[in-house]
């Protein structure tokens, strides 16, 4: 007999707290000095690399040397923070939750170190100290030659009216190209070894390579960035042989000890034990996020696999307990939530509002040979997430119909108190995109995804997400003749008076050229900026792990990685979609209105007598999400154009990256909504647009088996990813019938050929009393975009955008 | 062989009327007129209007289009004849928001179909099927058999989720194609039976013994309304106990507590007959549970 459960905020508070169970206590204090410390700036690393360009030592050597110079001066000077009773050292800034500034990619002003310190949501502390480094040595300094400012310099006034506008954002202005993942050479590889390859490289360069001194710097650029991690870590085990020397407790004296040893070996060597490899891991993170300061910090790729050896061996050798394993990876995530993003201030702050820095851990998938790559790890992972609930990392269930439902089921109980992770990846879908790229079958396969739900081959691609695209803000200026209501300017072409079009067709021509047109001048854009960055801001350290960036004696910065891409992220799908399906609906097929009077509405952001129109737009619409062909064909088009558009771009000069589209918002949506006119779907101006690829908020009135219908309809797999939230009650991933249920409709939605799912379990009244009580919800998490966030921490267009989702029940 | 039905709701991912994955569809019309009723907008075999006032803008446009002029604004304030409106559904068509719509469409068989048919691919993979629900299913005999029939022809599974208030025959001549009965089971006593619901349970309690007797009882999950002062009296829990006792075979009993739908009668402008009540504590449902597993 079931009885079905009633639900009340309390239970479910009650619920989500008891889930919180660190594995034991060290854990435990490791958690709560993590997640309570206030995040601050720490000015060391401005402070240093500044301190380095103006000794003009590195004057006159090629970029690469430069950089690998300036790496190995942090390297030697930084701090070494040992937080109490952890079990891995290294981080970046003097504690946990310091946040690092990167003055030679953007110089913070002292008005933007202001906002930071003192804005309501997301502030990053700034002590006086900081703002005095900063007017007195960094600005003066900077200013001219930050990366920000180059490639703000150089991209033409087409492309910075069309930014003004909103019609995209740029990611590369703050933050330096990222979105890296690590593949097994990470885990196999110490960079001892890196140095013997560079070597070897070195000794049959043949001169006579019109290359050659570019190769040249780039190899011993690698190698002076091989020997600053080495020092780092050399630095650390100095320093915990020094602190084990007169420490009391026994226990903690050896643990130091070790792991002092542990850092004379890792990651000059490679790792041979389970500690060892985290350690090793570790070592190469912090190395990459101080190098620069990349979008989406490093990901370990597929850390069950990767890690499994270790496992096996030291379990077999008596070696470690799974109870120890348990804690070092518990250990690990600690590490990895102390380091909050670096700050963000203007349109990128808004695009990624979060403290969150989106390492990304993936489970399942499958082995390079094609078989499942299940193992222990994989639920030890599971079972971490569960017990620890910290911002970050965020987990990735990479699930294949080769591997145990098992995983799934686990995934999907650790996804029932609400917490929004993990998300679902569907693994067999990943590997068709890498193939349909031009990636072999072996690294299809041992490709996964990172930052939110980006595709990439691990270890092996420097895939660089460009920005984001306001899909429904090129509907407007299409209803508008080229002309941004918001400024008045034609930043569009003349595709025509929309009145004066006869059909649909026309009208979507007209919006498919405002689309191209557009898109040729980001990607143009994309093109510049990645000639800057290859010039300005080489990146050894990264290059050293990434194949075949030592091969080829490349940087990674500069297409060395054996794949090479560039996305641009569409935003506002079904905004767009039920847009073009109002105005198809009502204005073409069935006459309800005109399009002067619907343009007239518009203008008026729907006021008075128009709100009648509004409603009819709103509520009479075919809508996309409701398994209603009608709106579903104009979203299969959306994607199908798009990814035509993109593609038809020609490689990019210096990486010969191949372009590519993806689906997904991050937080920019509400950006975007708020640069964004009325829409036709109803929308008034400045709400959100709709986010990733999901229906219009609030729009999918038929469940979630039509959603991911309508969803499944589009052909991801010709791009590289899309983002799909849904909300769910509670009490429908409650009990194991349910659990069952709801994994079988994953699966039904990947065999579909769904990308990617992710759940809120929340209930709309618990989001309300956050929202009524911040202070009594400071816990609170739940998902946003391809991760989870505190929700009093989000903006409020955010939070309210969250409440507006439709619950399925 | 009937050909089209009346329905006013297909729901799909329903997780509660079966096993798997399913779609349920709602079918219009009930014999019964429960008090508790859970779905008003089921009982009358015919299209009626449903109006949610919190979406209304006072827009009029339902009153310009209503050709029984059952729609008034005098004086700003929203009336609705009842008495005059024939469901006729254009006002439904003429609301911009959404606040009036028709309850219960006409559907042909091939429409439901093709609507049942957008999950075949959830239904194979968690082993669900289709859900016929209402009303009472059974009050459009013919078209629940061809739907049936239908179903069974693409190998879905079927659950009948049914008051088992039917004639003999015709329910006898139904088993074959129905793979699971969600049967409910209100009241043991007959007069009860009368007073609460309107019909006896004679004809319900002979169907399910035929159930029984057909050797059906591993297909067959007893649902039983929790009520209070209704269906949970110790009077009727015995019962319904006893009348449990006497079936051949195991069968499976699931409790359904009561909760209040006042809203559902407002929008259909039908009062809620229902005297006031809470929903039952989980300990009081819990209760009954242990008085049918002793």
């Amino acid at each position: 007999m079931d009885i079905p459960a009633g639900y009340t905020v309390n239970e479910e508070v009650t619920k989500r707290k008891a889930v919180v169970r660190p594995v034991n206590e060290r854990i435990a204090r490791l958690r709560t000095e993590s997640v309570r410390t206030p995040v601050t700036i720490s000015a060391e690393r401005a402070k240093l690399i500044t301190e380095f360009y103006k000794s003009g030592a590195a004057e006159g050597l090629p970029m690469p040397v430069q950089r690998a110079m300036a790496f190995q001066y942090l390297m030697e000077r930084v701090s070494l923070p040992i937080e109490e009773g952890q079990l891995l050292v290294g981080l970046r800034g003097a504690g946990p939750q310091e946040a690092p500034t990167y003055p030679e990619i953007c110089a913070h002003s002292i008005e933007d170190l202001q906002i930071l310190h003192s804005r309501e949501k997301m502030p990053y502390r700034v002590d006086e100290k900081t703002v005095k480094l900063y007017s007195d040595q960094l600005i003066p300094y900077w200013k001219g030659r930050t990366i920000r400012e180059s490639l703000m310099d150089s991209l033409p006034q087409a492309w910075h009216d069309a930014y003004e506008a909103g019609i995209w954002t740029e990611f590369m202005e703050q933050r330096a190209p990222g979105h890296t993942a690590g593949g097994e050479r990470i885990f196999k590889t110490g960079v001892l070894d890196l140095k013997e390859e560079i070597n070897r490289k070195l000794a049959v360069l043949r001169s006579d390579d019109p290359q050659y001194n570019d190769k040249r710097a780039e190899l011993k650029a690698m190698d002076i960035a091989a020997d600053a991690i080495i020092i780092y870590a050399r630095r650390y085990a100095e320093k915990l042989d020094r602190i084990a020397e007169p420490e009391a407790d026994p226990a903690r004296k050896a643990e130091l000890t070790a792991m002092a040893s542990i850092c004379r070996k890792v990651p000059a060597r490679a790792p041979e034990t389970f500690h060892e490899a985290l350690q090793h891991y570790w070592f190469v993170h912090v190395g990459v996020i101080y190098e620069t300061n990349p979008w989406d910090s490093l990901s370990p790729g597929r850390i069950d696999q990767h890690l499994e050896p270790f496992l096996t061996k030291d379990t077999a050798a008596g070696k470690l307990t799974g109870e120890q394993a348990k804690e070092l990876l518990q250990a690990l995530w600690i590490k990895i939530n102390n380091q909050p993003a670096v700050p963000k201030v203007g349109v990128t702050a808004e695009e990624s509002f979060t403290y969150n820095d989106f390492c990304k851990i993936n489970v399942g998938g499958l082995k390079k040979d094609g078989s499942d790559g299940v193992n222990e790890i994989s639920y030890l992972v599971l079972e971490a997430l569960d017990e620890i609930r910290t911002l970050q990392p965020n987990t990735a269930l990479l699930f294949s119909n080769k591997n145990p439902e098992r995983l799934l089921r686990k995934a999907l109980k650790v996804v029932a108190p609400g917490f929004g992770e993990p998300p679902f990846f569907n693994c067999d879908g990943v590997i068709v995109k890498m193939l349909r790229q031009g990636k072999t079958l072996e690294d299809a396969r041992t490709s996964g995804v990172s930052g939110c739900v980006e595709s990439g081959a691990f270890g092996q691609e420097a895939y660089i997400l460009s920005g984001y695209f306001n899909l429904p803000k090129i509907l407007e200026i299409t209803l508008n003749n080229g002309i941004d209501p918001r400024s008045g300017k034609q930043l569009g072409l003349k595709t025509g008076d929309p009145t004066r079009f006869k059909s649909f067709t026309e009208l979507w021509e007209a919006f498919v050229s405002q689309a191209k047109h557009f898109m040729e001048i980001k990607m143009k854009g994309n093109d510049l900026i990645e000639e800057i960055y290859a010039r300005q801001l080489p990146v050894p350290f990264v290059s050293l792990w990434i194949d075949d960036c030592v091969e080829n004696a490349r940087d990674y910065n500069s297409g060395g990685a054996r794949y090479n891409t560039q996305y641009l992220q569409l935003v506002g799908l079904g905004s767009v979609v039920f847009s073009l399906s109002a105005l198809k609906f009502h204005i073409f097929d069935r006459q309800n209105t005109t399009m002067s009077e619907l343009l007239e509405a518009l203008g008026q952001n729907f006021a008075g007598q128009h709100e009648m129109l509004r409603q009819l737009m709103l509520n009479k619409t075919p809508r996309f999400g409701e398994d209603d062909d009608y709106a579903d064909q104009i979203a299969i088009d959306i994607v199908d154009i798009a990814v035509k558009l993109i593609e038809s771009h020609p490689p990019s000069p210096v990486r010969k990256a191949s372009k590519r589209a993806y689906f997904l918002p991050t937080t920019v949506h509400v950006y975007f909504g708020k640069i964004t006119g009325p829409t036709p779907d109803g929308r008034k101006a400045g709400e959100p647009v709709s986010e990733g690829i999901s229906p219009v908020q609030g729009s999918d009135r038929k469940g979630i088996a039509a959603v991911l219908r309508s969803v499944a309809k589009c052909d991801w797999d010709k791009t590289g990813g899309a983002l799909l939230n849904q909300k769910l009650t509670p009490d429908l991933l409650e009990g194991a019938e349910n659990n069952k249920k709801v994994a079988r409709l994953i699966r039904t939605f990947f065999n579909m050929g769904g990308h990617h799912i992710q759940f809120n379990v929340v209930s709309t009244e618990l989001l309300r009393e956050a929202l009524a009580r911040p202070a009594d919800f400071q816990d609170l998490m739940v998902r946003v975009a391809g991760y989870s966030d505190y929700f009093v921490n989000l903006p409020r267009g955010l939070q309210e955008e969250i409440i507006a989702r439709t619950i399925h029940a | 062989m009937a050909n089209s039905g009346l329905i006013f709701d297909i729901q799909r991912f329903a997780v509660h009327e079966g096993p798997g994955i399913r779609t349920t569809v709602f079918m219009k019309g009930c014999p019964l007129g429960c008090w508790w009723c859970h779905n008003p907008e089921g009982i009358t075999a015919q299209a009626e209007l449903a109006f949610f006032e919190y979406s209304c803008i006072h827009c009029r446009s339902c009153a310009a289009v209503c050709p029984q002029g059952a729609i008034d604004f005098a004086n700003e304030i929203f009336q609705q004849d009842r008495q005059r409106c024939t469901g006729c559904g254009l006002c439904a068509g003429a609301c911009p928001t959404g606040a009036r719509r028709i309850a219960g469409r006409v559907i042909t068989l091939d429409q439901l179909m093709g609507e049942i048919e957008r999950d075949t691919l959830l239904y194979d993979s968690s082993d669900g099927g289709v859900t016929f629900s209402g009303g009472e299913p059974l009050s459009q005999p013919r078209f629940l058999e061809s739907a049936l029939q239908k179903c069974k022809e693409r190998g879905l599974h079927t659950a009948l989720d049914t008051s088992g208030y039917a004639p003999a025959d015709f329910f006898a001549s139904l088993m074959g194609c129905v793979d699971l009965f969600l049967y409910d089971l209100k009241l043991a006593d007959e007069n009860d039976h009368i007073h609460y619901t309107g019909v006896s349970n004679k004809l319900i309690k002979q169907n399910l013994r035929a159930l029984d007797d057909a050797g059906r009882g591993g297909d067959l999950i007893l649902r039983i309304p929790v009520i209070p002062g209704i269906t949970d009296t110790e009077k009727n829990i015995a019962g319904l106990r006893e009348l449990v006792a006497s079936l051949k075979r195991f069968r499976q009993i699931v409790l359904l507590p009561y909760h209040d739908v006042c809203e559902k009668y407002d929008r259909l402008g039908r009062t809620y007959e229902m005297p006031t009540c809470d929903a039952p504590t989980p300990r009081a449902v819990e209760d009954i549970r242990d008085a049918f597993l002793k």
